[in-house]
């Protein structure tokens, strides 16, 4: 892990710096013009959102059927990271929206769903903070309930009427603009891979700390 | 068998506890018109109320007593300490977990049947008559979907002291879904004429939310409820 992270911070990093580059020159589209620029970031924002679920909800039911600490460690970290991508992704969306639709907010089966999960993700940190003594299991099945409604969010827009674009659009991007995408969406991964195992880290030399107070009381 | 048998008998036991005093099921009811006449108040102008208010309310008045009786079930089985008996019961621990669901599901059907000729008085809603044979499948899916992990949650947060404002945050985030379904369902089956198809739609997204919620709460209860 340690030997990893600083080559793949550089990376990140100057991904992160030639992102704006490969964005302006990515050609505009047809009918939104500079406006769906936003999408570079909006999109991959979603995506490290969902991945942190994921690994949040996996480790959060290692941690409730194994008992593993460390499990708990990752479900933490990765639950506040969905809750970082997740404000990212509903800062961009409403600036989209504001010019595309003329509103920042739509009570729409997608934007409102997002919205939820992000909540689910809130009341995960909320009661890991405020919940007492055995909370941690508590919040497990929060996380891992907050894994099963993610796929409703995700199916939402291809089944409900809604103004959202589709999941489809991806695919049918033109070729100019694929290319920034994807960039994007693997430096947004990275970055949350990256900020996972800072996090990680910090939760369990604070656990160590811990322990370690706790010997040094008896 | 043996696993219908403990839900049935956990089901047996909280019926004759609430039987003698009738606490919950009381408080409960008078909440959810007290709900209700609160909602009236607030929407209906000059004897009209807001078009689809009569569903939102419906929903909300149930999701709000609901959230108070799961917390009251849970808080006389924690005042007790009859919960560690339970737990110690040589019985499979989701049969436990059924037990206190259909408890709740009972407490929560016979609001239902209060607020819906209330509702459908007070807001001139046409809930009645032929509407109600898919008004009943709607209420009983979406009250499935709510119950199940209202009562998961509720029994997790028995031990933990901030229980009371613990369960309404945990809660609606996760089944606010179910509701969106229910007052849409409900909404489109009050539109006149009633949009059939529409309705038929969000039942199935509700029976999609019940199967995971119920598979989930009865595969987690186990570990939640071991120490």
């Amino acid at each position: 892990m340690e030997k990893v992270f600083v080559p793949l911070a550089v990376v990140t990093a100057a991904m992160f710096a030639y992102a704006p580059f490969a964005i302006a020159q990515a050609p505009y589209e047809s009918t939104m013009l500079l406006i769906q620029k936003i999408f570079y970031f909006h999109v991959p924002s979603w995506m490290a959102m969902y991945a942190a679920i994921a690994v949040c909800g996996v480790a959060s039911v290692v941690h409730l059927f194994k008992n593993r600490p460390a499990a708990d460690r990752l479900a933490v970290s990765a639950a506040e990271l969905a809750v970082l991508f997740g404000a990212m992704g509903l800062v961009t969306g409403p600036l989209w929206g504001r010019k595309a639709w003329g509103v920042w907010w739509q009570w729409d089966a997608r934007l409102t769903m997002a919205l939820l999960l992000e909540l689910v993700f809130i009341s995960y940190l909320l009661v890991r903070t405020y919940g007492g003594p055995g909370s941690d299991k508590l919040a497990a099945t929060v996380g891992l309930f907050g894994l099963a409604v993610s796929p409703f969010v995700y199916v939402s827009v291809n089944f409900w009427r809604t103004v959202h674009p589709l999941n489809t659009v991806v695919p049918t991007l033109r070729t100019g603009m694929l290319g920034p995408f994807w960039l994007c969406a693997a430096a947004f991964l990275l970055l949350f891979a990256l900020l996972l195992m800072l996090r990680t880290r910090l939760a369990t030399e604070q656990a160590m700390l811990d322990d370690l107070y706790l010997a040094d009381e008896e | 068998m043996m696993f219908l048998r403990t839900a049935l008998l956990v089901l047996r036991k909280d019926f004759a506890i609430e039987i003698k005093s009738y606490e919950i099921l009381s408080t409960t009811l008078f909440f959810a018109v007290g709900c209700v006449l609160v909602f009236a108040f607030a929407l209906v102008k000059e004897g009209q109320a807001p078009p689809d208010s009569a569903a939102a309310i419906l929903w909300i008045s149930l999701l709000f007593s609901g959230t108070l009786a799961l917390g009251r079930t849970f808080e006389r089985e924690r005042y007790g300490e009859t919960i560690r008996a339970l737990l110690l019961a040589p019985a499979p621990r989701p049969a436990l977990y059924v037990g206190k669901l259909l408890g709740i599901l009972c407490l929560l059907g016979l609001t239902e049947v209060l607020l819906v000729p209330l509702i459908a008085l007070l807001f001139s809603a046409p809930m009645l008559l032929e509407r109600l044979a898919l008004l009943v499948p709607l209420l009983a899916f979406g009250t499935v979907g709510f119950a199940a992990v209202g009562t998961l949650f509720a029994a997790m947060l028995m031990r933990a002291r901030t229980r009371d404002v613990m369960l309404p945050i945990l809660l609606y985030p996760i089944t606010i879904p179910v509701i969106i379904a229910g007052v849409r369902g409900t909404s489109a089956l009050l539109a006149s004429p009633p949009d059939e198809p529409t309705t038929i739609m969000w039942l199935a997204i509700l029976l999609c939310f019940d199967v995971v919620f119920v598979t989930l709460s009865l595969w987690t209860f186990e570990p939640l409820m071991t120490e």
